[in-house]
């Protein structure tokens, strides 16, 4: 993980051995699904109906925090942009944990609020694992964001904020993004020895570990 | 593992784990060296669900996460997807919103104080406060016809125009309930073994507070002075006038007397918002098929127990793309074993007790 390039661009092998799903992993940048979008792209097709159909909501963030922040990071800082007003910082995974103090340290995000991750399984690094910090002095709150392909590691962030342990393994239990360096990865919600990560994309509705439901409960299937 | 030290399993069966954590304590002697939650019990894969609903159809499930303060977590999420749609509820939606989450917070407080006396053996509060939590949740009843799973509000504005006597029975349940807390105090606030019980145990300081991600009463109670209807306020909450109270120690009582607080200055807060209800509309414009444009939010809400966080995405279609709940129950309970280290075995029921979980929301 530590040879990956700038900015996630370049089609790699898809490097998954569990089986992602089945559509091959071709040059779909990072960017292109919904949310992540370039700073520069505009808004994608308008959905049929909405509200409001020409209101602009993701526009690329502008305050004074993100000049300080790239001029730090540099090329870490893969994307900037404001969604309905709040902030979303994209960044490598590679330095994560040093972007991470860094927030906490001197921008003082000292409370990681939230720790989620979601799965975009056209994409070729399918998984967004996202931050939500808040900072008490500056009320102020921001998101930060890692793109990770199947069977990639992520950077625990327990070290920063101790809360994330349990919010990892979560992470985990739902998804299979393993952290590194968290101190009890392990299944939280799930039985430990459940197979599958539910909340994948591709992860059926009704499917389920019915082998786990017929040896533990005793019955044919769950549903 | 020591020639002394002895562990034990508490719960998942065991009632004053309010439901199914179950506990793995490591004990030297009577002394609790060490902890371990084991949750899951109640998994039943709400995130999941709300993949495969629409955002109307997903709105009641969220009920049955914090099922003692479904209102507020109906707040939450119908927030979020406002944000979403970047519309917002009307105002007369907005006050009758604040007077019901705030009831549902004395609810809320009055069924922990209750259960949690209970639990360290004090009967009497539990009559008290199922007679005052009982008066609130027929106002719900009246209201929209369920106590518990209440799916009070709908996303745009509210699901149910008031009924006629609101005002007044929620008048006349503030103007009782002042002397109503007092009673619990006179039981409580100076009894010699309910301070033996709570003060010193399980203090929890501000630094390790907001390193667990620690919300909520449980903040404030360490001396945190963060309220997110103060910091980012929602519903009609920039309004009214009305105090955070913090503690000093972090320990159990300061938690007890910030909740007690709490609930008095959620009377005020409910007092202040009858006096002037706009009229109006109670639905903003939304269409019946909710579409909500791509992109995400995270909206987060004040709850009885903490913040309640939603970080929906939206792909544009008719079905979130993604929903995240972030439970304050969850999160709480991470201290826990910080809370839990050095005290008796007697002292992890008034912990237990004092964080104020709900497995429902725990589990998901």
């Amino acid at each position: 993980m530590a040879d990956e390039p700038k900015e996630p661009k370049p089609p790699q092998v898809p490097t998954g051995d569990k089986p992602a799903s089945s559509t091959p992993a071709v040059s779909t940048p990072p960017g292109k699904p919904a949310d992540a979008s370039a700073p520069a792209a505009p808004p994608k097709a308008a959905a049929p109906a909405p509200p409001k159909p020409p209101v602009v909501l993701q526009t690329p963030l502008d305050n004074e925090f993100v000049p300080r922040f790239r001029a730090k990071f540099g090329a870490a800082l893969l994307e900037a942009m404001e969604d309905r007003k709040q902030a979303i910082l994209t960044v490598d995974r590679a330095r994560l944990m040093e972007i991470a103090l860094h927030l906490r340290e001197e921008e003082k995000f000292d409370m990681l609020a939230d720790l989620t991750a979601v799965d975009w399984p056209k994409r070729e690094k399918r998984f967004d694992v996202v931050l939500n910090l808040y900072s008490f002095s500056k009320n102020e709150r921001l998101r930060l964001k890692v793109w990770a392909a199947d069977a990639e590691e992520v950077p625990s962030v327990v070290s920063v904020w101790p809360t994330a342990n349990w919010q990892e393994r979560e992470v985990f239990d739902m998804f299979g993004i393993a952290f590194s360096g968290h101190p009890n990865l392990k299944r939280i919600l799930l039985p430990d020895e459940w197979q599958g990560y539910p909340l994948r994309k591709d992860y059926d509705i009704l499917q389920q570990d019915t082998a786990w439901v017929r040896e533990n409960l005793g019955i044919e299937s769950g549903q | 593992m020591g020639a002394d030290e002895l562990v034990i399993n508490m719960g998942p069966q065991h009632p004053s784990t309010h439901g199914v954590l179950r506990v793995k304590l490591k004990l030297d002697g009577e002394r609790v060296i060490g902890s371990e939650c084991i949750i899951g019990y109640l998994h039943r894969g709400v995130e999941k669900i709300a993949e495969n609903r629409t955002y109307q159809q997903f709105a009641p499930y969220v009920d049955r996460m914090d099922y003692v303060a479904a209102v507020s977590s109906g707040l939450g999420y119908c927030e979020a997807v406002e944000k979403l749609l970047v519309v917002e509820a009307p105002p007369r939606a907005r006050v009758i919103r604040t007077i019901l989450t705030e009831l549902q917070r004395i609810a809320s407080h009055l069924l922990w104080l209750g259960t949690h006396a209970l639990d360290i053996g004090a009967l009497t509060p539990l009559f008290y406060c199922f007679r005052e939590r009982e008066e609130i949740l027929k106002i719900f009843e009246k209201y929209c016809g369920a106590r518990l799973t209440t799916h009070a509000f709908r996303i745009g504005g509210l699901q149910y125009e008031a009924y006629d006597t609101l005002e007044k029975d929620v008048e006349r349940f503030c103007k009782d309930f002042e002397s109503r807390i007092v009673e619990y105090e006179t039981l409580l606030t100076q009894n010699r073994i309910w301070i033996g019980r709570t003060k010193g145990v399980g203090i929890l300081t501000a630094e390790d507070a907001i390193a667990f991600g620690v919300t909520g009463p449980v903040l404030r109670a360490s001396g945190v002075k963060w309220d997110i209807r103060k910091a980012a306020p929602y519903a009609a909450y920039d309004q009214y006038k009305f105090e955070i109270p913090v503690g000093t120690t972090g320990d159990t009582y300061d938690r007890y007397l910030v909740r007690m607080e709490e609930m008095r200055q959620s009377r005020l807060i409910c007092l202040q918002a009858i006096e002037n209800i706009p009229s109006g509309p109670m639905m903003a414009k939304v269409g019946k098929v909710l579409k909500p444009p791509p992109g995400e939010v995270y909206h987060a809400i004040e709850a009885p127990k903490g913040e309640i966080g939603y970080y929906i995405v939206s792909d544009g279609t008719v079905m979130p793309y993604r929903v995240h709940i972030r439970p304050p129950s969850f999160i709480n309970l991470q201290a826990f074993d910080r809370m839990v280290r050095g005290h008796l075995v007697a002292d992890v029921v008034a912990i237990i007790g004092t964080i104020d979980i709900v497995l429902g929301e725990v589990d998901r």
